[in-house]
């Protein structure tokens, strides 16, 4: 117990400081801006309770809001992700398959773990920036943006699992 | 009440998801309120000593860029300094209305330890705060010309937005003519702004200078802003659109001033008083 949590809070300071320190800073071209703090939501196992996973969600949204000054913006976005994740995991899963506690990689298949990060970014990531613009005036502009953050964010999330957040 | 109750029980994930994001929206929607409180923004004691902390490792990499900047702005100054002691012919007398009293404006330098140019609404983070005398509504200017106005004030580090954010605006004007108009981002390219309200008998050219209009207790006048790099006519307006092509480069933002007006509240109040009247 004490194991998960020390594990679970590092992996929460690994994902934010990697965000606001490396991600936020290296400014790519205007339409590229990945989120891969969103991991920690979707690493956490599958056995969290749903009130904790929306709780930690929350948390982490807003810390990366203080941190980039666009106050409720993620909050909102990670919550949503959160609040749909069983759902998306109950739809990409076959019924007879015995699903393993952890969603990570080296745990499921390529291709389940593909669909799974795939959905829930692609939800993050139009919920954020269209929350971000707030307005539909600039929709292919907004569009064009998050399919390209959403591509990078999927990379960089996959090769993750690769280097860091092993076990 | 007791069914009530239960059902919320029942469905506390849903309920708690509701609540959620309803608290996250609210605080989306009411931006200027809560930024205005003192925890949710950059400029807190945490968030400010990661970035400093990082900024202290990082900042060396980009010493070279920093070094030649700061050397133009040097020789900038040095030319100033000629030019006026040669008007006033006694250097004593320079010196006297530099360091005296009577300044009106005073400069505080200070590092930005973090900066966007991605999101529609970017904002700046900078080392220094109330202990250094820094107060909300003050300019941020760089050595290369303006780059925003603080908002937000802690003990040892600031927030501000910077000129590409949506939800500010400067009064600019066009040095050659004088006339001036409010400079708006818009939210797409980082390099570019707009100028708006400057009305078509102005002849304006391409490469015309656009600086501060002093209008305003934020900044004091002539203060680069930005070159024209285009402009059109509108069809059935009487406004030019001008595209100003920003002085300085906001991605590599690092040694910043901001300016103090020690006049500011005689003209606030002033100011204030022309409101009452109306």
């Amino acid at each position: 117990m004490t194991n998960k949590l020390i594990k679970y809070t590092v992996m929460f300071l690994v994902a934010v400081l990697v965000q606001v320190l490396f991600l936020n800073q290296v400014q790519f071209s205007g339409y590229i801006n990945p989120y891969f703090y969103i991991v920690f939501v979707l690493l956490l196992p599958l056995s969290t309770p749903r009130y904790l996973l929306l709780l930690l969600g929350f948390l982490i949204g807003l810390t990366i809001d203080i941190f980039s000054d666009s106050l409720g913006i993620h909050a909102a976005a990670t919550v949503l992700i959160a609040y749909i994740r069983p759902f998306v995991i109950r739809v990409i899963s076959t019924r007879e398959e015995d699903r393993n506690d952890f969603p990570g990689l080296l745990q499921n298949k390529f291709g389940w773990f593909f669909s799974y990060v795939t959905i829930l970014v692609l939800a993050h990531h139009f919920v954020l920036f269209y929350l971000e613009y707030f307005t539909f005036s600039h929709f292919f502009y907004t569009l064009l943006k998050v399919i390209f953050s959403s591509v990078f964010t999927i990379f960089i999330i996959v090769l993750s699992q690769f280097l860091i957040f092993r076990k | 009440m007791k069914s009530l109750f239960r059902y919320l029980l029942k469905n506390h994930v849903l309920a708690l998801f509701l609540l959620l994001e309803t608290f996250s929206l609210a605080l989306v929607f009411n931006y200027n309120s809560f930024q205005k409180s003192q925890y949710l923004n950059s400029a807190n004691q945490v968030t400010g000593t990661v970035y400093n902390t990082y900024h202290q490792i990082t900042r060396y990499f980009g010493l070279i860029k920093v070094n030649k900047e700061l050397a133009r702005e040097n020789a900038q100054l040095h030319t100033l300094l000629q030019k006026y002691s040669n008007r006033l012919a006694k250097p004593d007398i320079l010196k006297d209305t530099a360091s005296g009293s009577d300044a009106l404006i005073r400069f505080i330098p200070a590092k930005v330890i973090n900066n966007s140019v991605n999101s529609p609404f970017n904002y700046i983070t900078l080392n220094k705060g109330s202990n250094d005398g820094i107060k909300p509504d003050q300019g941020i200017i760089s050595p290369l010309g303006v780059v925003g106005v603080v908002a937000q004030v802690s003990p040892s580090y600031s927030m501000g937005l910077s000129v590409l954010n949506q939800r500010w605006s400067v009064s600019a004007k066009l040095s050659k003519t004088g006339f001036f108009g409010s400079l708006i981002w818009q939210g797409n390219d980082y390099r570019f702004a707009q100028l708006a309200e400057i009305p078509l008998h102005v002849t304006v050219e391409i490469g015309d200078t656009v600086v501060t209009s002093g209008y305003s207790t934020i900044f004091p006048e002539k203060i680069l802003i930005g070159t024209v790099h285009d402009f059109t006519r509108p069809d059935g307006e009487n406004f030019y659109d001008i595209e100003v092509k920003l002085a300085v480069d906001f991605k590599s933002l690092t040694h910043v001033e901001v300016i103090e007006n020690l006049n500011k509240e005689e003209i606030d109040r002033l100011k204030e008083m022309l409101r009452d009247d109306k």
